[in-house]
């Protein structure tokens, strides 16, 4: 017998292509899907992914639109269901939900705030066969994580279902997102994660588009700030090693090089939309002039991910401009990412102005720094009153 | 708030072990890609035959004793020898926390 052999295929871990795949396959099918179930949450991060343009819930898919999702998906070789929003613990079937996802094969995971959830409610989700739960934490100290949260007692509720989770048996990560107004409390939030008992941390700074990039000035950390994060991170991974995972995203403002945003469009990610589109990033519907295909039309999602407009628009390296085009890069970091070149040059075919060769690059890192010692505390909070959404 | 002192202590894998995988860690055949993978929060791993093979022994009902009585007979080989084998690989995945043990849960 050879010894046992477990491999971790980090980088191609998404993008599975096997002898199953069907002829002229370019991309396989991604191994995890992001569901947003719903846009609406009781919590108003003034950071949230969700777009500026927040779908009511009317528009949302119904319980067996969601389930026929959940079947087609898993039959196409997708073995990750992420449950997200929003709040997916807003949506009342979501037992029903995960229960039906567990019963087709899916890798079930519960992105949420926790603040509505109770221990009878964990437990029915966690016996309908609920695989992993992620919990975000706003801060460490409950005054300010409360305040960013824009939710009394956010803080205390968090802690509280972090504690039942572990209790039901089932494995933790705990979220948390950094800007200039928490990342003081970074070393606490890591001592957090531990004493709660969680296998990973995320420790994910803002990334500046939709509602985060409305909210820049007030969030928008210092380059000291940033320093100081990467030394606490590398500290507590050495410290913690075998114990907790930490996951560590750095903004890309700050960064030389453009981050390699969702893999690359279009080539080992997708997410569905609350109201059934299947979107190449979250923040995609930001980019005005693409179509995107719902899983309400007559086509497969198989083939919206192969063949759909939007997918195929910024796939690949045919559509960069230079300095993008004869760069040695453009198949490590795909030209970066679409939504931040839309959002800040109004073109999501141009480079990332996150990528020093961008020739817009100075002129954004100069306005982000000094932004970030400005003293504008204010937030813009994410509900519907402040959204765009024209209804 | 106190940091606690991260020393996983060693889980030592005798005959007498009843191992499982932790419910976290789903061991799933990919009928897409032809292949089997082991599926945790964030990540899809591959394993290879061997670890297929052990880990589908390892189902909480049989010691780590009955599984090498299982591969012995199977692959009309030494007990011992089997045993030399199987034992450090399981020692590898428990510390991999790709399993679990039973037999020490319920003694404490």
């Amino acid at each position: 017998m050879d010894d046992a052999f477990i491999a971790d295929p980090t980088d191609t871990l998404s993008v599975l292509d096997g002898p199953g795949a069907a002829t002229h396959v370019d991309f396989g099918i991604p191994a995890a899907v992001l569901a947003e179930l719903t846009h609406r949450c009781p919590l108003q991060c003034p950071y949230c992914s969700n777009p500026v343009e927040l779908e009511r819930s009317s528009a949302e898919l119904t319980t067996e639109e969601w389930k026929k999702v959940m079947s087609e998906l898993a039959e196409i070789g997708v073995l990750q269901f992420h449950f997200s929003g929003g709040e997916p613990t807003v949506r009342k079937d979501l037992t029903e939900l995960v229960r039906h996802a567990s019963s087709v094969g899916l890798y079930t995971n519960l992105i949420t705030s926790a603040v509505l959830l109770d221990e009878a409610r964990l437990r029915e989700l966690s016996d309908a066969g609920l695989d992993h739960v992620q919990i975000s934490f706003q801060g460490a100290d409950a005054a300010v994580a409360n305040r960013i949260a824009g939710f009394r007692d956010a803080h205390a509720k968090k802690l509280q279902v972090a504690r039942w989770v572990r209790a039901a048996g089932l494995p933790l990560t705990v979220n948390a997102v950094m800007h200039r107004q928490n990342l003081d409390q970074l070393p606490e939030i890591i001592d957090m994660a531990v004493e709660l008992g969680a296998a990973r941390v995320e420790v994910a700074n803002v990334q500046y588009y939709g509602w985060a990039l409305k909210n820049r000035a007030a969030l928008m950390p210092t380059i000291e700030q940033l320093d100081e994060c990467e030394r606490v991170v590398t500290e507590a991974r050495k410290r913690l090693k075998g114990a907790m995972e930490i996951d560590f995203v750095l903004p890309d403002y700050y960064a030389d090089r453009p981050k390699k945003c969702m893999g690359g469009w279009g080539r080992q990610f997708f997410n569905i939309s609350p109201a059934g589109k299947v979107l190449p990033c979250h923040a995609a519907e930001s980019i005005t002039g693409l179509e995107f295909d719902s899983v309400r039309g007559n086509k497969s999602i198989a083939w919206i991910w192969q063949n759909s407009d939007a997918f195929q628009k910024y796939r690949g390296t045919g559509w960069m401009p230079e300095p993008c085009k004869s760069c040695e890069l453009r198949e490590v970091d795909w030209g970066g990412c679409r939504c931040q070149a839309f959002a800040l040059t109004g073109d999501a075919g141009n480079t990332d102005p996150a990528c020093s060769l961008s020739p817009l690059h100075d002129r954004i890192f100069k306005l982000a720094e000094k932004e970030s010692i400005g003293d504008n505390r204010d937030f813009i909070y994410r509900n519907y009153a402040a959204s765009t959404k024209r209804v | 708030m106190s940091v606690m002192t991260a020393t996983p202590e060693m889980k030592v894998v005798t005959e007498a072990s009843r191992l499982v995988m932790p419910r976290y860690a789903k061991l799933r055949f990919d009928k897409t890609r032809d292949r089997w993978v082991i599926l945790v929060p964030e990540r899809v791993l591959v394993p290879d035959e061997t670890a297929v093979e052990i880990l589908q022994l390892c189902d909480g009902t049989r010691t780590v004793g009955e599984v090498i009585d299982t591969l012995a007979q199977k692959y009309i080989a030494d007990r011992a020898t089997i045993a030399g084998d199987v034992i450090p690989m399981l020692q590898e995945l428990v510390g991999k926390s790709f399993l679990t043990d039973l037999a020490e849960e319920s003694h404490g």
